[in-house]
């Protein structure tokens, strides 16, 4: 035992271990009032693992060439052994860490996450939604079916809207006058390193600026602020409790619950009806031919729903960008004096109410054909989608606000 | 640390001239990376012309080739198609053709050499589906008083049968007619213009 004790100093001595332990982990306090959203922040390193690991088992047999990548896709799934599985996790699992994100932001909204002092927090976590979706939408193309191709050509030519240079960025992007085995080849580059590197750098970033602030939890109020002394430290928050054992045995149980529901849909429901695997992608990628209806995976159609609904080229691609950009500006669009839905009024909840059956439904209306009354529908929960953000800092305002309290709720169980 | 003596001007000056120096350093290293995506000297060679043999095209009907990996339609008008084009100039965006999406040649009320003989690049000037052939009547066709042309299924653009882009659709202009000569009666050279090759 003193000969790993020695040794563990022996390295404390050399770099910081122990202390970068107890810091993140075995003496980082956060609130002990955590409820069921928190579990998605680990849930969604939980994905991002698995998705890197199944990409370097997928990438020994992929092969990035317009001739070969088709086929070799079906080898994986037919004759490489527990190919199929391999496969399916990474395609099931890019769904789920959309699942996971989205439910992991709609936390932030309930709560006030993004409010002062973690605006900075909130836009490095935008920034890894917008990586993500750029990683979800290379790896998409890798396949190199129907679905694969014609998404790609849309997506790619939402840059030739742009005034002057757009298509020539869009013939850049493209490395050939279509999409073609240029595309393909940079796009696998860009999807199993360069992205996959960016998003290791921003998680890393996420968590240092979380640990610096500390975390937020379902009262919105600040633990730092309040009084000090817990069980373990006089200096540290009364409501604190470390994250390492109490919230790493918490989101072990998450995690177990998590992968009973993951793996059931990898081995029964891959697929999901062609929600996670389109039909037509089952096709080889035909230049000369347009599937009939074609339609981003589930994760992209609330914002494909609001670029058809704009009857210009240019102003569609404005609204779609613009539908994200708002969502980097939250923080200083909420102009509430409190964090939490449990706190706020009747307006701020009817309005995240509206923003959500809108974002649904503008999902649903992605998946649907452009006909004239669905586009009407569409442009009315884009307005909706819009008004939520650009009204909030006059209805944020005027919302009649309940007390915070000074001490987070909290029952032992 | 002490700073006497120190001329703080000087080192802040050489500070900025060494970061600027640095900076030029760097985009000029950046640039063969960024210029390595362009199209390859062997996807720029891949444009080489195509040719058609339209002696088997009926009236109505149309006909794909592929041209720098695009879809190129050869569409046979009939007569009605062509005689239906002038009465909806009202509904389109640039019924005249100002907007240079053909060459000169093909800048007439019909957009073609050969009244019949239609040639389009078949992906939509909106986001690059390649649009549905779509004759007058059939099941499918998109509005009430259809007279046959092109509807893009992705985001509902509708082109007439000279490529026409109508008002109130996504798509901004006209298909595009791609440069093209007659070599014969029954053969067409897309790529090139008269004279060119």
């Amino acid at each position: 035992m003193n000969l790993l004790v020695a040794l563990r100093d022996w390295v404390d001595a050399r770099i910081p271990m122990t202390n970068t332990w107890n810091d993140h982990l075995a003496q980082y306090y956060a609130p002990k009032n955590f409820n069921v959203w928190y579990y998605f922040g680990s849930l969604a390193i939980l994905m991002f693992v698995i998705q890197i690991l199944t990409g370097i088992f997928l990438t020994m047999n992929y092969k990035p060439d317009a001739q070969l990548a088709f086929a070799s896709v079906e080898y994986i799934m037919r004759d490489v052994e527990w190919g199929w599985l391999i496969r399916y996790l990474h395609s099931t699992g890019a769904s789920f860490f959309f699942i996971v994100v989205y439910l992991h932001m709609f936390r932030g909204l309930l709560y006030g996450s993004y409010k002062k002092p973690r605006e900075l927090l909130w836009v490095i976590g935008m920034l890894l939604y917008l990586a993500l979706m750029a990683e979800a939408f290379m790896g998409y193309l890798l396949p190199w079916g129907q679905m694969s191709f014609w998404g790609a050509q849309v997506i790619i030519s939402l840059f030739g809207a742009i005034p002057f240079v757009g298509e020539d960025l869009a013939l850049w992007v493209r490395g050939d006058f279509v999409i073609a085995d240029a595309t393909l080849n940079r796009f696998f580059a860009f999807h199993v390193i360069l992205i996959p590197f960016i998003l290791a750098g921003l998680v890393f970033v996420h968590i240092i600026a979380l640990h610096e602030v500390g975390s937020n939890n379902p009262d919105g109020i600040e633990i730092k602020k309040g009084p000090k002394g817990n069980r373990w430290r006089d200096d540290k928050p009364a409501d604190g409790i470390p994250f390492h054992p109490y919230y790493t045995v918490k989101d072990i149980m998450g995690v177990s619950f998590f992968l009973i529901l993951f793996c059931a849909v990898v081995f029964f429901y891959p697929e999901m009806s062609g929600w996670f695997l389109e039909k037509d992608n089952f096709i080889p990628a035909d230049p000369l031919k347009t599937p009939e209806h074609i339609v981003p995976l589930w994760y992209f159609t609330p914002f494909y729903a609001i670029l058809r609904a704009v009857p210009d080229k240019f102003l569609g691609v404005v609204a779609m960008g613009g539908a994200i950009v708002v969502l980097f500006l939250l923080p200083w669009l909420d102009r509430s004096p409190v964090k939490s839905i449990r706190y706020k009024g009747i307006m701020f909840k009817l309005a995240i109410a509206i923003f959500s059956v809108s974002f649904v439904a503008l999902g649903w209306l992605g998946t649907q054909p452009a006909t004239p009354m669905l586009t009407n529908f569409a442009r009315l929960f884009s307005v909706l989608y819009f008004a939520f953000f650009l009204l909030m800092p006059i209805y944020s305002l005027m919302d009649k606000t309940k007390p915070e309290p000074e001490r987070v709720n909290y029952k032992a169980h | 640390m002490s700073t006497e003596g120190v001329n703080t001007n000087r080192r802040r000056f050489l500070i900025a001239a060494t970061a600027a120096v640095g900076a030029v350093g760097a985009g000029f290293t950046a640039v063969p990376f960024v210029v390595s995506m362009q199209p390859s000297a062997k996807a720029q060679a891949a444009g080489a012309p195509v040719e058609v043999d339209i002696s088997k095209l009926e009236p109505g009907q149309k006909m794909t080739v592929e041209w720098r990996g695009k879809p190129v339609w050869v569409v046979y008008r009939t007569e009605q198609q062509l005689k239906d084009l002038p009465s909806l100039d009202s509904d389109l965006r640039d019924p005249n053709s100002e907007v240079a999406q053909q060459p000169e040649y093909a800048k007439n009320a019909v957009r073609s050499i050969k009244e019949q003989y239609m040639v389009l690049v078949g992906i939509c000037t909106h986001l690059g589906c390649s649009p549905t052939y779509v004759l007058a009547g059939a099941p499918n066709q998109p509005t009430a008083d259809w007279k046959g042309g092109f509807f893009c299924p992705c985001h509902g653009s509708r082109f007439d049968m000279a490529g026409r882009v109508s008002q109130g659709v996504p798509a901004p202009t006209n298909l595009v007619v791609p440069p093209h000569h007659y070599l014969s009666d029954t053969r067409i050279l897309v790529g090139v213009d008269q004279g060119a090759a």
